[in-house]
């Protein structure tokens, strides 16, 4: 069983956000960056799906700038056996389609049985790559996975959140998963495994495709400007007891904000 | 001006999604001709009805193997749509449906892909839109470059219109399934009666750390049921295993819109506002006067919640009655 998760390196959660100078980025130097949490549980369910069959090879897949070898090297101490990154300046920045192109490039090469993705990246909200991937590489995909039940080697019942209840979904091997969080509890690499990452091979490599063909065939969409989100002002504050500004309250969604 | 757009309209057992009147709410705005795209096991009857919100066309794909979701047959029968249509613009609203739909139609289709915009115009013949990053911490507004499009439309981003025209002329397209397909969704379990999802309700009651103990949920259930509300979570509240994951709002859980966010006890992380700002009214329950969510709310009360809770719930039956 070979599993290629991929994995894009974004600012933590927690990272305050501050916009760069060229108004269409943000400010990266001091930023802490972390595995994009959603492909995190994507890694640990690739982990757990080679352990529980006590055979297999997990490799990451990145396209990011030199220091995402720190994300993929934290993806090896939690114990992927190996990671390939797409580093060259004119692959990185592309929108969802064009990243799904790159990673297709690639994966078609190393003809895995099963790719598993995070749903979404959590710095540019992007959702489409893992499904458009699925598309180029003319596979079935299942989205936002919370969890995976295996039948036998190659069929998996999904279980996938909808509006107001949950689809329970089959799928056959080769598919793309992506997962949603719930899917399972990232384990935080041990020191053997931070030593043992270091020796792990990772390779630099370049797509078959060229730069300028990534984004040929469809629209491009590009950001042309980057803004902290509007204000909200402040309202009322209320203090004090409680039998009394309770009902105050409630008069004012009613009449005021007209929500009741 | 579009020439032509193509509204996805989602449906689940024969009733309308309301996004889909959101995504011809904006159709209709945005000019140019109108058609919807319906796809089920029968939908003939429910079709005619989108006119009212603004479709001049309404496309069905009937097959038996359409009855629950199949993004293969579902992908199938839009491409067949914008084969057949040739829109300038492919619309639907971000639902667990619509974006599991859309990258792969636009990437068979060769189309562009904006997901998620909480708005969407047209500017010199391309398309711009605002979008949420960084969880909301920027907003964006990304653009395409005049080629054709698939754009996805944050839930409750657009009001649903006013149902005022007629019934839409409608015409059946035969499209032919896949055969080898290795994806099938096998059934729809729903949530609990009287369940609400956070991303579809109204009114939203969330719960965070201080509750103190999962115990605890059961007064902002009880708050919940005086409104009608959804019961969402902060991730802190998740993460201790109060609550199922599918209730968290903020950054790594659900993005929400709705008329009405209560928060309880939520001191407001950045990753939590970033999933809640834009409710059109928000209310927030805090012993801390200094926490970050009075910043964001338009009432707040500054006060023990374990007090605050029960008499709020009473006072709000009895305004409602």
């Amino acid at each position: 069983m070979k599993i290629v998760v991929c994995m894009k390196q974004v600012p933590s959660s927690e990272a305050r956000i501050a916009l760069a100078s060229d108004g269409v980025s943000i400010n990266t130097t001091d930023v802490e960056m972390a595995i994009n949490p959603y492909d995190e549980y994507a890694v640990e369910e690739a982990l757990q799906i080679k352990e529980a069959r006590g055979e297999g090879e997990v490799v990451i897949l990145s396209i990011g700038p030199e220091k995402t070898v720190e994300s993929i090297r934290k993806c090896m101490a939690m114990g992927a056996d190996r990671g390939i990154l797409v580093k060259d300046e004119a692959y990185l920045g592309g929108d969802a389609l064009g990243t799904a192109r790159i990673l297709a490039d690639i994966i078609k090469g190393e003809a895995p049985d099963l790719v598993m993705c995070g749903k979404l990246s959590i710095d540019l909200e992007s959702d489409g790559t893992a499904i458009a991937l699925a598309e180029y590489l003319d596979w079935a995909h299942v989205s936002m996975v919370q969890k995976i039940e295996w039948e036998d080697n190659t069929t998996a019942k999904c279980l996938r959140s909808i509006e107001g209840g949950v689809e329970l979904v089959q799928v056959t091997l080769p598919a793309v998963l992506s997962a949603e969080k719930g899917l399972n509890e990232p384990r935080y690499p041990k020191l053997k495994g931070v030593m043992q990452a270091k020796r792990k091979p990772l390779a630099e490599t370049t797509p078959s495709i060229a730069s300028e063909e990534v984004n040929t065939e469809a629209a491009l969409i590009k950001i042309v400007s980057l803004a902290p989100p509007p204000d909200r002002a402040g309202g009322q504050k209320f203090e004090g007891e409680v039998s009394e500004i309770v009902p105050k309250v409630v008069e004012l969604l009613k009449t005021e904000a007209k929500v009741l | 001006m579009a020439d032509r757009i193509l509204v996805f309209a989602e449906q689940r057992g024969g009733s309308f999604h309301k996004g889909a009147f959101e995504a011809l709410g904006l159709a209709k705005s945005l000019g140019g001709e109108v058609h919807a795209l319906v796809v089920g096991s029968s939908v003939a009857s429910i079709a005619p009805s989108l006119g009212a919100y603004g479709a001049q066309t309404v496309h069905t794909v009937e097959d038996g193997a359409l009855e629950l979701y199949w993004s293969c047959g579902y992908a199938a029968a839009l491409a067949a749509a914008i084969e057949k249509i040739k829109p300038d613009l492919v619309l639907t609203v971000a639902t667990a449906m619509g974006k599991d739909l859309v990258p792969r139609v636009a990437a068979r289709m060769k189309m562009g892909l904006l997901t998620n915009c909480i708005s969407l115009e047209e500017a010199d013949g391309c398309f711009v839109a605002t979008k949420s990053m960084y969880g909301g911490k920027v907003f964006s507004k990304v653009k395409s470059d005049g080629k054709p499009i698939v754009a996805t439309l944050r839930p409750a981003a657009y009001p649903v219109p006013e149902a005022t025209g007629s019934d839409a002329v409608v015409e059946t397209l035969a499209v032919t399934m896949p055969t080898s397909s290795r994806v099938k969704v096998l059934e729809v379990q729903k949530m609990a009666e009287g369940e609400l999802d956070v991303q579809e309700a109204d009114i939203v009651v969330s719960g965070g750390r201080g509750l103190k103990e999962p115990d605890n949920f059961k007064l902002v259930r009880d708050l919940a049921g005086s409104l009608g509300a959804a019961v969402g979570a902060s991730r802190a509240a998740v993460d201790a295993g109060w609550i199922d994951h599918s209730h968290q709002v903020g950054q790594t859980g659900k993005t929400v819109s709705p008329k009405l966010y209560v928060a309880v006890g939520i001191s407001g992380a950045i990753q939590h506002l970033a999933g809640m700002r834009t409710a059109k009214c928000i209310l927030a329950v805090n012993k801390d006067p200094e926490a970050p969510i009075f910043n964001l709310a338009d009432y707040g009360i500054v006060g023990d919640l374990f007090k605050v809770l029960p008499e709020l719930t009473e006072a709000i039956k009895k305004a409602k009655q």
